[in-house]
């Protein structure tokens, strides 16, 4: 049981945070962090296409592998919260461990006026909270 | 006439209310002044209000110095009105309503009923310099304002409290103790968004401290 890392993605789909918190996946280079939260920015449109009841799906919500797991919460504004975790981690608690990311996110990052919507995250209150929060 | 703005094919959602809310909600200059409990607002809407405040400012100036003094211009006007108001509400709840003519009961007052009225709790702490007779400190170890905001590198040294120095210049003003009051950052460990109110007197304030001893 981990969670490995944290990436938030804006709704063009740039990463625009990117943290880990636990050893046991590949280190990777900002590039290639950037280029992965695209595809998969890219895979999830596809997937809330593939509902059989046209715009009713919220796209992937875990995609799941033999050593770790991707979990995804799409927010109404269209930022996503993609948690990567380890396959033992149950759903209910990274469900509630998403959702409080988001109102760490909520306040911390939106109530921030030295923040510019859509831009990458750098604020130090967020990063101390999540690390109070996941550690 | 087109089906889909009819009523009956309007998702749920956006749809109006079907019947408006019971009798008109009084406009806010005739609401009771006294109520305290239910003028309450929500901290996250201060604070996304408080955020556009300072990105409204910080579009139209050109520096540090020049932002806090413009924070501290919207201060004040937010600090004369704070005075009334309190005055009004100490004069229709206690018996023996007082004016403060003294130096350290006013001081007293704004540690405690104006931060009250504004912030909801009281200051932390006041303490007198000891360097300078003349300056008085007001501290607040979690400011409600400055919760949310990180302020980055490059404006570090920036206080956004300097809205709350403004209201405090105000509430002086009024009562007739002129003073210059800034904000500084003064973090600790335990509280990060420390934050200390300086207060500097104007001569003729401690001149006539003195007489009234």
């Amino acid at each position: 049981m981990a969670i490995f890392g944290l990436w938030v993605i804006n709704k063009a789909g740039g990463l625009v945070y990117q943290r880990s918190f636990a050893d046991g996946l590949a280190q990777l280079t900002s590039n290639e962090y950037l280029v992965l939260a695209g595809t998969l920015h890219g895979i999830h449109a596809i997937t809330s296409r593939l509902s059989p009841i046209p715009g009713q799906s919220s796209g992937a919500q875990v995609i799941e592998s033999e050593t770790f797991k991707i979990n995804v919460l799409l927010t109404l504004t269209g930022t996503k919260f993609i948690l990567l975790t380890s396959p033992a981690e149950p759903a209910s608690s990274i469900d509630i461990l998403l959702q409080k990311i988001y109102t760490i996110y909520a306040e911390k990052v939106m109530q921030n006026p030295f923040h510019t919507p859509e831009m990458p995250i750098r604020s130090e209150a967020f990063d101390v909270s999540l690390g109070a929060l996941i550690g | 006439m087109n089906s889909s703005i009819s009523p009956t094919t309007s998702s749920a959602r956006f749809s109006l209310p079907s019947k408006p809310p019971a009798g008109p909600k009084p406009n806010i200059y005739e609401r009771n002044l006294n109520k305290i409990r239910v003028a309450e607002v929500s901290a996250a809407s201060l604070s996304f209000l408080f955020s556009e405040v300072v990105q409204y400012t910080q579009k139209r100036v050109s520096g540090i110095n020049d932002l806090e003094r413009r924070l501290n211009t919207l201060g004040y006007r937010v600090g004369t009105r704070v005075l009334e108001l309190t005055a009004y509400r100490a004069e229709s709840s206690s018996k023996a309503p007082k004016r403060e003519i003294r130096l350290l009961p006013t001081l007293m007052a704004i540690h405690t009923q104006v931060w009250r009225a504004v912030y909801g709790k009281p200051a932390d702490a006041i303490e007198k310099s000891v360097e300078n007779v003349d300056e008085y400190m007001i501290i607040d170890n979690d400011p409600l304002i400055e919760r949310h905001i990180s302020v980055p590198r490059d404006l570090s040294g920036l206080s956004c409290s300097s809205f709350s120095a403004g209201i405090v210049e105000a509430v002086l003003d009024g009562l007739g103790f002129p003073a210059r009051v800034t904000a500084h950052h003064t973090p600790t460990t335990t509280h990060p968004t420390r934050t200390t109110i300086l207060i500097k007197l104007e001569k003729s304030v401690l001149d006539r401290e003195d007489v009234l001893k």
